[in-house]
């Protein structure tokens, strides 16, 4: 498998501290790369900046984002806006906020074929038409005239996911594609970005706060706390035996469906604290809320270890994290 | 006894496209320390329900009997007598703090409004209350925009909890909040059922959470309950096909990359469907589903369902599994 995308030492920098930090992460054609992390965790600007789409008071000091042999970085506007919406697409949360509420989802998705494919108004209309179909929208020939407000909020992410298609993109990043959906919903519109990752041949970035999401949908993991990776796995190791102590904190605190475990058997397992914004702090960013921590952990930011081939880790006492790995099994 | 006793309760909204039946003819119990949960897809009417229970919504019929006493007759005096005894946390507590208030005031109003102790007294009660939040002393003197999420909500149940409440309807109270601080505001939860003895109404759409926090759980779908069980029960073996598909579409690294087992929306509460309201989304309706809403029944000891089918020999949710 070639590397689709490759982002190499990413930095986003506003005037209030460093949000996304020294950040690296390659994207496999056709495979699905989950980054998961809370809020403040840089995932989103991530997303942003694959896009040059960061708010104007954002920089990027240092880095590439190498995409079909070029660096985003540096090429030019115009370059990069016929990439955007046709070799790269985009999804958001909220599918009400990045529509236009007062033109027709018909004319919202002929206006990307117009414009990147130069398609006459007729064509485009049965293209969009199909796409419509492609989302699996029923009745695509009268839905294509009806405006935003009058779909569910379903069927608008569909139609978000029907634009960023219409030019089969090589990559599609979906920002919490699922967060604002009922999880039947959620379940669907999963399937569908999974089944047209397959049927295009197209990779997709899901950036995600959801570890079940991660673990269903993902082939690879990339963990990101305080605007850096802190692990990188395939999700079944991600799983099995979580590496970094803020991995294995998220997968202790959170109940779980498949899991009996009750209130009445006692408290769950908090990460205590919240995250900070490390902006001049040394050390590893995890510390002040890690129940391992020791002096060291203070002294510099944790270099990335590669304890197997495919894992990353930036956390040097795994050691510790696997013999919590074997209690924790037992225990359950 | 139960602490809380719904009756064939409805709350209905006038509508331009017609009457939207948001909580319709639903009845449930509560018992003293009991948490029941209330699940559901957004639209199926569990908040209004909850807003009901505290009268912040007028209910078109039924009775809610708390105490003893049906509360649907008092008039909006008594009613502030009945505000001390069921309170409500919100999901976005910065929303239902006033942004002006420091967190002192915030919580010494309910005191002053309720004519709780003297202003010593008063002092007092918000310092234990806060301690036992887990919020600092100095939080007192600061503004709710100062606090992240997961403070906030401390704040938000430092509210609801600072008048000794029986009973606290809590809408979402953790969907808004990150993964690492949701462990922390649900032990806190629990912890302060278990010191002051609480009953909970806690209603959510997160059935991982439910599984955790829940005793009782009910099912709400399109205005009414179609499932009730105890945790276990529910659990281990949901009947009604919703409830299975509810579980079956929770994301799960155990079903690697496989379908959503039910297809469509939920239909608008203006526009229910005939017989079982289920029956456009169940893989399962026969005719008679579309012919004939089915009854409420007792299957078991504690749990109740509302399908035809509820006998079905292999579980519904083994179905889904299988499909």
């Amino acid at each position: 498998m070639s590397a689709l995308l490759r982002v190499e030492n990413l930095t986003v920098r506003f005037s209030t501290g460093e949000p996304v930090r020294n950040l690296s992460f390659e994207v496999n054609e056709g495979e699905t790369l989950a980054i998961v992390g809370e809020s403040g965790s840089g995932k989103s600007l991530t997303a942003l900046a694959l896009m040059r789409l960061l708010p104007r008071s954002a920089r990027v000091p240092s880095g590439k984002i190498l995409f079909g042999g070029r660096d985003l970085l540096s090429i030019e506007e115009s370059e990069m806006r016929k990439l955007r919406g046709s070799d790269i697409g985009m999804i958001f949360q909220e599918p009400m906020t990045s529509l236009n509420p007062v033109l027709s989802i018909g004319k919202q998705i002929t206006e990307v074929l117009r414009l990147h494919q130069r398609l006459g108004a007729k064509v485009a209309r049965a293209r969009a038409i199909e796409l419509l179909d492609l989302v699996k929208i029923p009745e695509p020939h009268h839905r294509i005239d009806e405006y935003p407000h009058q779909l569910s909020g379903g069927m608008r992410q569909r139609v978000m996911i029907a634009i960023a298609v219409a030019c089969k993109p090589k990559l599609l990043i979906a920002d919490e594609p699922t967060t604002a959906l009922d999880v039947t919903i959620q379940a669907q519109v999963l399937d569908l970005l999974d089944g047209l990752r397959r049927d295009l041949s197209m990779a997709l970035i899901l950036i995600t706060h959801d570890l079940g999401v991660v673990g269903q949908w993902a082939d690879r993991v990339v963990v990101m706390y305080a605007g850096r990776k802190v692990e990188e796995a395939l999700p079944d190791a991600l799983f099995g035996t979580p590496l970094h102590p803020y991995t294995r904190g998220l997968l202790t605190a959170s109940p779980r469906l498949d899991s009996d475990y009750h209130y009445s058997d006692g408290p769950l397992l908090e990460i205590p604290g919240s995250i900070v914004s490390a902006a001049g702090e040394r050390g590893c960013p995890f510390r002040p809320r890690c129940p391992d921590a020791r002096a060291s952990c203070g002294q510099a930011v944790p270099e990335l270890l590669v304890p197997s081939p495919g894992r990353l880790v930036a956390c040097p006492f795994t050691d510790i994290a696997l013999e919590r790995a074997d209690v924790a099994a037992l225990s359950h | 006894m139960s602490l809380l006793s719904v009756t064939k309760l409805s709350t209905h909204y006038a509508g331009s496209g017609g009457t939207l039946r948001a909580v319709d003819d639903v009845s449930l119990q509560i018992g003293t320390g009991e948490t029941v949960a209330l699940v559901g897809e957004s639209g199926c009417g569990k908040s209004t329900l909850g807003k009901t229970l505290l009268r912040l919504v007028e209910p078109t019929a039924g009775s809610i009997e708390f105490g003893g006493e049906d509360i649907t007759r008092l008039s909006h005096r008594q009613l502030r007598g009945l505000r001390r005894r069921i309170q409500m946390i919100f999901q976005d507590p910065f929303a239902s703090l006033n942004p002006r208030h420091t967190i002192r005031d915030i919580l010494t109003a309910p005191l002053k409004v309720h004519q709780v102790g003297d202003r010593a007294e008063r002092v007092r009660l918000v310092g234990a209350m806060v301690d036992r939040v887990g919020l600092s002393r100095d939080a007192l003197d600061r503004y709710p925009h100062e606090f992240s999420g997961g403070q906030r909500q401390r704040v938000g149940i430092a509210r609801a909890l600072i008048l000794n409440p029986e009973l606290v309807v809590c809408d979402e109270p953790v969907s808004a909040l990150d993964l690492s601080i949701q462990a922390q505001i649900l032990n806190l939860l629990v912890g302060m059922k278990q010191d002051l003895g609480l009953s909970y109404l806690f209603i959510s759409h997160d059935l991982s959470v439910v599984r955790y926090f829940a005793d009782r759980v009910l099912v709400m779908y399109l205005g009414r309950i179609v499932e009730s069980a105890d945790h276990q029960t529910l659990w281990a073996s949901p009947k009604h096909p919703y409830t299975a598909a509810l579980m079956a579409a929770v994301p799960n690294p155990a079903r690697r990359k496989q379908a959503a087992p039910i297809i469509g929306d939920l239909p608008s509460a203006q526009n229910i469907p005939d017989g079982c309201r289920f029956n456009p989304r169940c893989p399962f309706a026969t005719d008679l589903c579309r012919a004939e809403e089915p009854e409420f029944r007792e299957i078991g000891a504690g749990h109740r369902v509302a399908c035809h089918y509820a006998d079905a020999d292999l579980p519904l949710i083994r179905q889904l599994e299988l499909s």
